[in-house]
């Protein structure tokens, strides 16, 4: 267990690394470089225990405490939490019990609808467009409530015309408004990409700064159920290549309020990748998540579960299916560690990196096509940056390298499944595993 | 040859009713006669830089009795695919065509096999007119080997290649650039076949349709591009999403043509005077005026945006299958019963096609890599774990 306290009158972390807690407490624009620092000096030692680190945008002061199942609460330090205490922080042994009998329950969609609601609250330069998001309260009901609230000046229905609304979008943008442009699917992106790409991302460049676009475009990607092979790409890959773009993906319900707040406030273009199949998932959240204030960093993963056998990445989706395979593999002795990826764009090379070090494999996990996906620039990136410490080749699961098929059974075999992960994780720590009849 | 007009077909089927009943057995018309008929349509064609066809359509009363058969055979389709995606037989996406039939089959009735049709992704009836079997409607649906697209490519994507059905299409306006290719094509290979594109009102403001007709006019392509405007977007009616919702107007100097779609022998006399005209003067704008009863697809109730009474109001003024039974019991040529009859057999065509694509096997592990490419070169692809599953493309 290791205590660690910078400067007990500005910045404190608390690391009670085997308890479990992590208390984070700080002030807004500190903290970047010297978490950074301390991340780095942890990497060189092989010691780094890491986490998100949590960027509060007022500068009141905000607890966030993460829990274990592995908690020991220590009560010799009591009386320093107890110094530091805030009416958000709590001793250890009480924040326990009253984090279990106030545990709240969010569904990613209203996390979401609550996240787009107090931002557009917050800023008035904040407008939404995209198609039925108005009226209908929205295709998949992510903005329901919003039109009657704001009116239609800032919820506008737009006509079936992707690559002109979004180019009117990113018009607003250029002259300061802070647009958030809904895709249906993401699939329909592809009408609009030449202004996502060409007229957004590469403006503050070519403009050497006197044009940015404070845009979000946000929607469903990747597969859903049975929707064929035109409704089913995942798009991380493609936006994530392009320098300028922000791309984000969220998993559970704290990663779409915080990752959703944190793309409206950021002054870049952020594609926000969301997911239909997990719109109706419910995540525990707790008080400092409902905050209106909560913001997630940008370029920040993090640890689902902490493990020493094998890393595991993943985004959105898979993230559930990646803690569903650590579940299986944990009865069978490996400890997985599962990283949710939360920014494709930047991506938290040094979170990946510092896991692969301690576990050294690595299995990628994504729901796209694997030839120039995620996972190959995972890979690379550890193969740069950590090459000595990998004991076994990487490992990727992808979707399967064809159009989505339509017939259930065809399906399932085209996106990844909790079996595959877990299959590959074996392979990397030297499991023998039964190999299949190739088809 | 009977020339009669049917102003008001209620009026003029109680005089003729009586009539028929004391004449008992002995018909004035058989159902299977082909003797010429004309009959006028409810609506006048309203044209935008050309000259309307005359509202007397040709007809015969085994067309007649044909069109009701088929649109009672679509109709009865999809209600019946309604059912199947509620016990959760069909998955995914489900636009359904009840109360569009009429645009399927007075089309088909004016054209041959040999021009060209495109359409979006409300294509069950679609493929249906172009020679499809319930069988590969209701496999496909369900995910089968024995469906249109061997169940690889579902609910939006039916095609039928050998008469001339190109799809299928799920993304919105797609399929207009696509269909004047396909007059394009036809052109340079000097056929007198034309290609009639389907789209809805939603896709009528898309950009691509303005790029693409403006290409079409400047080379004269024999291209029609039919708007099925069946008034709502999605969930947005068109005066919410179109300035000028006169769609037959908007393709501007191509000559458009607003037909009452809910009339099969209106759409027959527009496609006819369309596909002279397109061979003649290259495109044109077909306006159909239409409704669809279910909402856009089987995830949309379709009465968050429009009325109860509205839908109801339709069904009872204009549904498509309904005028024609009018036409036939005022034409003495099929009785009550008779029409009774065949929407049993209908019915019953449609159950049978139900179990036995219900019996059909999905498709086998190793088509998930067939058809990627039609030459395959040989490479490798491979499945969600790649050092587990893996082939090469042929």
């Amino acid at each position: 267990m290791k205590l660690r306290v910078e400067n007990i009158f500005d910045k404190y972390i608390i690391n009670l690394g085997a308890c479990g807690i992590r208390c984070g407490f700080i002030p807004f624009g500190e903290r970047r470089s010297e978490s950074d620092s301390i991340r780095q000096r942890e990497i060189d030692a092989g010691t780094s225990s890491t986490s998100s680190s949590y960027y509060y945008s007022t500068s009141f002061r905000v607890s966030f405490i993460h829990f274990s199942p592995l908690m020991l609460a220590s009560f010799q330090h009591s009386k320093m939490l107890r110094a530091i205490r805030h009416k958000n922080i709590l001793p250890a042994f009480s924040a326990f019990r009253a984090f279990s009998s106030s545990a709240k329950e969010m569904t990613v969609r209203e996390a979401l609808n609550s996240a787009l609601d107090e931002e557009m609250s917050a800023d008035p330069k904040v407008f939404l467009m995209g198609e039925e998001v108005g009226e209908y309260q929205g295709a998949y009901k992510i903005t329901k409530g919003l039109l009657d609230k704001y009116g239609p000046e800032r919820v506008l229905d737009t006509p079936i015309t992707e690559a002109g609304f979004t180019g009117i979008g990113v018009g607003a943008a250029y002259y300061g408004l802070r647009p958030v442009v809904e895709f249906m699917t993401f699939n329909f992106s592809m009408q609009a990409i030449d202004h996502i790409i060409n007229s957004a991302a590469k403006s503050n460049y070519m403009s050497a700064g006197q044009i940015s676009v404070p845009i979000v475009f946000r929607g469903p990607n990747g597969a859903a159920a049975g929707v064929g092979a035109q409704h089913s790409q995942c798009y991380a890959a493609w936006y994530a290549s392009c320098p300028g773009l922000k791309v984000l993906s969220p998993y559970s319900s704290e990663d779409a309020r915080g990752l959703l707040k944190a793309a409206i406030r950021d002054p870049d273009p952020v594609v926000f990748l969301e997911n239909e199949l997990l719109y109706g998932e419910s995540f525990p959240v707790s008080a400092e998540v409902l905050d209106s204030s909560f913001c997630l960093p940008i370029g920040k993963a993090k640890i689902e579960r902490e493990g020493k056998d094998v890393t595991i990445t993943a985004f959105s989706k898979m993230v559930g299916y990646a803690l569903k395979a650590a579940e299986i593999l944990a009865k069978e002795g490996i400890s997985a560690e599962v990283i949710n990826l939360r920014s494709i764009r930047p991506l938290d090379r040094s979170t990946i990196n510092a896991s692969v070090r301690k576990t050294n494999r690595l299995v990628t996990v994504e729901e796209g096509f694997p030839q120039h996906g995620v996972g190959a620039e995972i890979c690379t990136s550890v193969i740069e940056e950590s090459f000595g410490y990998l004991d076994a080749p990487v490992e990727r699961i992808a979707g399967a390298d064809v159009p989505m098929p339509y017939a259930a059974n065809l399906e399932r075999m085209a996106v990844p499944q909790v079996e595959d992960i877990v299959r590959a994780a074996k392979r990397a720590c030297y499991r023998s595993v039964p190999l299949a009849a190739t088809a | 040859m009977a020339l009669s007009r049917i102003a008001s077909s209620s009026h003029a089927s109680n005089l003729l009713k009586p009539l028929s009943a004391a004449l008992s057995i002995r018909r004035l018309i058989s159902s299977d006669s082909t003797d010429p008929l004309t009959i006028e349509t409810s609506l006048p064609f309203i044209s935008h830089k050309c000259d309307a066809p005359p509202r007397a359509v040709d007809t015969s009363a085994s067309e007649l009795f044909s069109f009701f058969r088929d649109m009672a055979t679509m109709r009865r389709m999809e209600i019946a695919a309604d059912s199947l995606y509620k016990a959760k037989l069909i998955r995914g996406f489900c636009h359904l065509y009840d109360g569009q039939e009429a645009v399927a089959i007075g089309m088909e009735a004016a054209i041959t096999k040999k021009d060209a049709i495109i359409t979006a992704y409300r294509d069950h009836c679609t493929f249906i007119g172009r020679g499809g079997t319930l069988l590969e409607v209701f496999g496909e649906l369900m995910g089968r080997i024995c469906g249109g697209s061997k169940g690889k490519g579902g609910s939006m994507h039916f095609y039928r290649k050998q008469t001339n059905f190109f799809g299928g299409h799920g993304i919105v306006g797609a399929q207009i650039p696509l269909g004047c290719g396909l007059a394009f094509a036809q052109r340079y290979s000097k056929e007198e076949n034309v290609t009639f594109t389907l789209y809805g009102d939603g896709a009528a403001n898309q950009g691509q349709l303005f790029e693409a007709l403006n290409m079409a006019a400047l080379w004269d392509l024999p291209a029609i591009l039919v708007c099925e405007n069946n008034h709502y977007g999605m969930g947005t009616a068109e005066w919410r999403a179109a300035k000028n919702p006169a769609y037959y107007k908007r393709g501007d100097y191509v000559p458009g043509l607003k037909v009452d779609g809910m009339d099969v022998l209106a759409v027959k006399q527009a496609c006819k005077f369309a596909k002279e005209n397109a061979l003649k003067n290259g495109p044109l704008i077909l306006e159909m005026d239409t409704y669809r009863y279910h909402g856009h697809s089987m995830s949309d109730p379709g009465s968050t945006y429009r009325t109860r009474d509205e839908i109801s109001g339709v069904r009872q003024e204009r549904d498509p299958i309904e005028r024609v039974r009018k036409l036939l019991l005022a034409h003495d040529i099929a009785s009550e019963k008779e029409l009774k009859d065949i929407e049993k057999q209908v019915r019953k065509d449609v159950d049978d096609a139900i179990a036995k694509a219900k019996e059909c096997p999905m498709p086998d592990p190793s088509e998930l890599f067939t058809n990627v490419y039609v030459k395959g070169l040989g490479v490798e692809s491979f499945g969600a774990d790649r050092k587990e599953v893996r082939a090469t493309l042929p």
